[in-house]
């Protein structure tokens, strides 16, 4: 089982891959849309990478809550 | 009537990644058509074509890139260029010589996104639908690429695809043109961009019988007027002018390459693939693009045919170069840049046109390279393998596109206003 930090660092790869946002800036405390300037398009794509990196499934309805790094980071962790 | 002439010019095509290395390398005679090596062209009867010199996303961020088609791709390196040569500022867009409400872009393409389009249905396919990249649309759509541009420069007076297939990009020069002259728009970023070297658009076009199959010789494949010519060679790159107002670019102290002195169009309404073979509809368009420059048969120096290498399109505009220029088709050189270039689809005309005008600029005409044993009794004088040098004083020239679906668009070009 991944820890969080791992979770988090791979993520971090994914927000940086998809949207350019530098890796050191994907925090747990961060809002993806208002501190990362994560657009629509680009959260469905990095929602889609967790999905195929973490072996999870993130339904429409449930990816509205991911607002923050923490929250996918817990997503993944709980349903992993 | 309106003047307007042509202040910044790109290009990123198989002869080259921008306007020098493509023109230098036009001028030379050189073939940009190579053999295609991936292992999915290796069961297809065409295995070549005129791929871009300059892969366009090494030249676009890295997150922006993956955003957008390789069509798309292309249209911004060259815009940039020509957005640049104009003396504006492509970083920021925002430039204080342009009021945004008063620029426009009209830049075609004949097909659109089609690798966007192929390589998310095949990840849909293969692994489902949530592969899908929810880019898909943007990055597939017709208008993608005059909107990419048009967002980086701010342009708030239209942004303009025409889509007549082969004919696309000309008809964008010509609808900005007319838009300039009506008073809608100041300053227009024009042209087209075509990325359809695909196994699929290779085995559909091949079943046409369109394509030449002289695999085992490209550079020599492409070759207009030629009696050994088999079909087209598929190319695939991106030519875009910024063009203005001669009030406008006088105002502002721009260099000035040359005058979009006109255009004209006209539809064959005979067949959604071949040309009218009386080539009626295309002399009807040089007719009325000479009409609404102002200018007679006896003004033209120069004609950059549509010139595809299909065995009856060549002869068919031969003779409606004739028909439209008459007895003063004597004194115009004729020449396909499709020969080095390949056929850029959406793209040629815009290609094309900035062909024509370097051509007057620097008063040589690029050769139609392979033209070894010509058609005989065509009636036109063809600059056949090398340059051919233009006359001193004024120059006039046609550039002919034609496209399936019967559509010709012709562009009238003059060196008139050029200042260096």
């Amino acid at each position: 089982m991944a820890t969080t930090e791992e979770i988090r660092a791979q993520l971090a790869e994914l927000v940086n891959e998809v949207a350019g946002v530098p890796v050191e800036d994907v925090q747990l405390d961060k809002s993806f849309v208002d501190d990362l300037d994560v657009d629509s398009l680009a959260m469905v794509e990095i929602l889609v990478g967790c999905e195929e990196k973490f072996g999870v499934t993130i339904p429409d309805e449930e990816s509205k809550n991911l607002k923050t790094v923490g929250d996918a980071v817990a997503y993944v962790e709980a349903h992993s | 009537m309106t003047e307007i002439v042509i202040t910044g010019i790109g290009a990123t095509t198989p002869l080259g990644g921008d306007l020098s290395s493509t023109w230098a390398n036009l001028l030379a005679g050189k073939s940009g058509v190579v053999r295609l090596t991936d292992e999915w062209f290796a069961e297809l009867p065409v295995q070549i074509a005129a791929v871009a010199a300059v892969d366009p996303s090494e030249r676009i961020d890295r997150v922006k890139a993956r955003r957008l088609d390789r069509s798309t791709q292309l249209a911004l390196v060259a815009a940039e260029e020509a957005w640049t040569d104009a003396g504006f500022d492509w970083e920021t867009g925002a430039d204080s010589q342009v009021d945004p409400e008063t620029l426009l872009v009209s830049l075609a393409s004949g097909i659109g996104g089609l690798h966007s389009l192929l390589n998310n249905w095949d990840a849909q396919r293969d692994k489902g639908y949530r592969r899908v990249s929810p880019f898909t649309i943007p990055m597939l759509m017709a208008n993608a690429p005059a909107s990419n541009v048009g967002i980086q420069i701010h342009a708030k007076a239209g942004i303009h695809t025409p889509v007549s297939a082969c004919a696309s990009s000309n008809e964008a020069i010509s609808l900005a043109i007319d838009q300039l002259r009506l008073g809608r728009a100041e300053v227009a970023v024009v042209g087209g961009t075509e990325a359809t070297i695909h196994p699929l658009p290779l085995a559909a076009f091949g079943q046409m019988q369109a394509l030449s199959r002289r695999n085992d010789e490209p550079e020599r494949a492409s070759r207009p007027w030629d009696r050994g010519r088999d079909g087209f060679v598929m190319g695939e790159g991106s030519a875009v002018m910024v063009i203005e107002t001669l009030e406008h670019a006088l105002a502002r102290g721009a260099k000035i390459y040359g005058t979009l002195a006109g255009s004209g169009i006209s539809a064959d309404s005979h067949d959604i693939v071949q040309p009218d073979p009386s080539g009626g509809g295309q002399s009807s368009a040089m007719r009325k693009a000479l009409k609404n420059a102002g200018l007679t048969p006896a003004d033209i120096n120069h004609v950059n045919a549509h010139g595809t290498s299909t065995p009856q399109g060549d002869v068919t505009e031969a003779g409606s170069i004739r028909a439209a220029l008459g007895a003063d088709a004597d004194h115009a050189v004729v020449t396909s840049t499709k020969s080095m270039t390949g056929h850029l689809l959406g793209g040629a005309g815009a290609l094309e046109t900035v062909a024509t005008v370097m051509a007057l600029h620097d008063r040589m005409v690029p050769p139609t390279i392979n033209l070894e044993d010509p058609e005989p009794d065509l009636g036109i004088d063809i600059a056949a393998n090398v340059a051919r040098p233009l006359p001193d004083g004024d120059l006039a020239a046609l550039n002919n596109s034609f496209g399936f679906g019967g559509a010709n668009v012709a562009v009238v070009v003059t060196n008139a206003n050029q200042t260096r």
